[in-house]
């Protein structure tokens, strides 16, 4: 649920990474708070527990300039994507406006991909929304390591909907833009059509 | 998709300020914010200039989402309001009609009885702005819906 602002003329949208735990989300938002210009982004809050793993969520606001006279900001939010945290994920879906799932391309992760992608599924139906129509794209991450499964492969397995997919290695940042520019235009788009 | 977009116009944009102007002299806060349930700030009074506005409505936000997943564990709806007391601010936060957040920030100058008053007496003004909000929501279409591919396609350029 986008929020626009006619009086200060602002767009809001809310944009959250899910996908299987320490597949690289919290990685993907790092990368680009720390790539983009302080002017753009604010400060990147994360919730995490000493060890560093995601306890409740990452957030990172970014303004990314202006289209017909309105300032766009967008808020990216990570969940923690152990399985046992999914009453924190489903709090973090609401309000949704696209998500970018995190696959881990490794080989040892396929079963962990599919089964947090069809939590996805559930939270998001739970949450009021139809999870096929929802501005979605993939990120096939991790590419850079060894043992990783074919694009083949994990394209047949997530990728039902034949939304936009991006190989990525967000330890490097590779790919990590492309997937955010691809999910903020779905987002947009999504709005200008007038919500779902 | 359960709700549609919120979007906010100018006569309520104006009014959500004055409640939350009188607010601030009322409750003698330092400062008042507004957020929307998703993290969005909507309007704040006071001096905002020491505190990072967006980071603290994600939070807000967060924390009445957190405190929801509690209370439903009990077999309550939510928890309409959160009080937290630090050494030297306080933070009152409140759930006003069902889709929003006020936060009330405020020192000794005040005291949480007093807030607690009057953050009554201002839901009962912001759930009639954001009544009216529901009901200019459903107008005409906006200029966003003329947005086209190029104006997105801007953005990245």
């Amino acid at each position: 649920m986008s929020f626009i602002n006619y009086s200060s003329r602002e767009i809001n949208c809310k944009i959250v990474y899910y996908g299987p735990g320490l597949c690289g989300k919290t990685t993907n938002l790092q990368f680009i708070y720390k790539r983009m210009n302080p002017e753009a982004r604010g400060k990147m809050i994360s919730l995490a527990t000493e060890s560093e793993r995601t306890l409740f969520f990452d957030f990172l606001p970014l303004s990314l300039g202006e289209i017909r006279g309105f300032k766009t900001r967008f808020h990216l939010y990570t969940v923690p994507g152990q399985v046992f945290y999914d009453a924190s994920r489903r709090l973090i879906l609401r309000g949704v406006d696209g998500v970018v799932f995190c696959a881990d391309s490794q080989l040892t992760r396929v079963d962990a991909n599919e089964e947090s992608m069809e939590n996805l599924r559930v939270n998001l139906r739970e949450q009021g929304y139809d999870p096929d129509k929802l501005p979605l794209v993939i990120q096939y991450n991790k590419r850079d390591l060894p043992n990783v499964a074919s694009l083949a492969e994990l394209h047949a397995l997530l990728n039902r909907r034949n939304v936009p997919e991006f190989e990525a290695a967000a330890t490097t940042g590779a790919g990590v833009f492309e997937t955010l520019k691809s999910v903020i235009k779905l987002v947009l788009i999504d709005l200008k059509k007038g919500g779902r | 998709m359960s709700q549609g977009n919120f979007i906010l116009r100018e006569p309520e944009y104006e009014a959500f300020l004055s409640a939350l102007r009188k607010l601030l002299a009322d409750a003698s806060a330092k400062v008042v914010f507004l957020v929307d349930k998703n993290g969005t700030l909507l309007a704040s009074a006071g001096d905002i200039a020491g505190f990072d506005t967006t980071s603290m409505a994600s939070l807000a936000a967060g924390n009445i989402a957190a405190t929801g997943g509690l209370a439903n564990l009990i077999g309550e709806k939510e928890f309409s309001i959160l009080f937290h007391e630090g050494e030297r601010d306080n933070m009152h936060i409140s759930v006003v009609a069902e889709r929003l957040i006020l936060v009330v920030v405020f020192d000794r100058r005040s005291s949480v009885g007093l807030v607690r008053l009057r953050v009554r007496q201002a839901t009962a003004r912001l759930t009639e702005v954001m009544a009216a909000v529901q009901a200019a929501g459903e107008g005409e279409p906006g200029e966003i819906e003329e947005l086209t591919e190029a104006d997105i396609e801007s953005l990245f350029k």
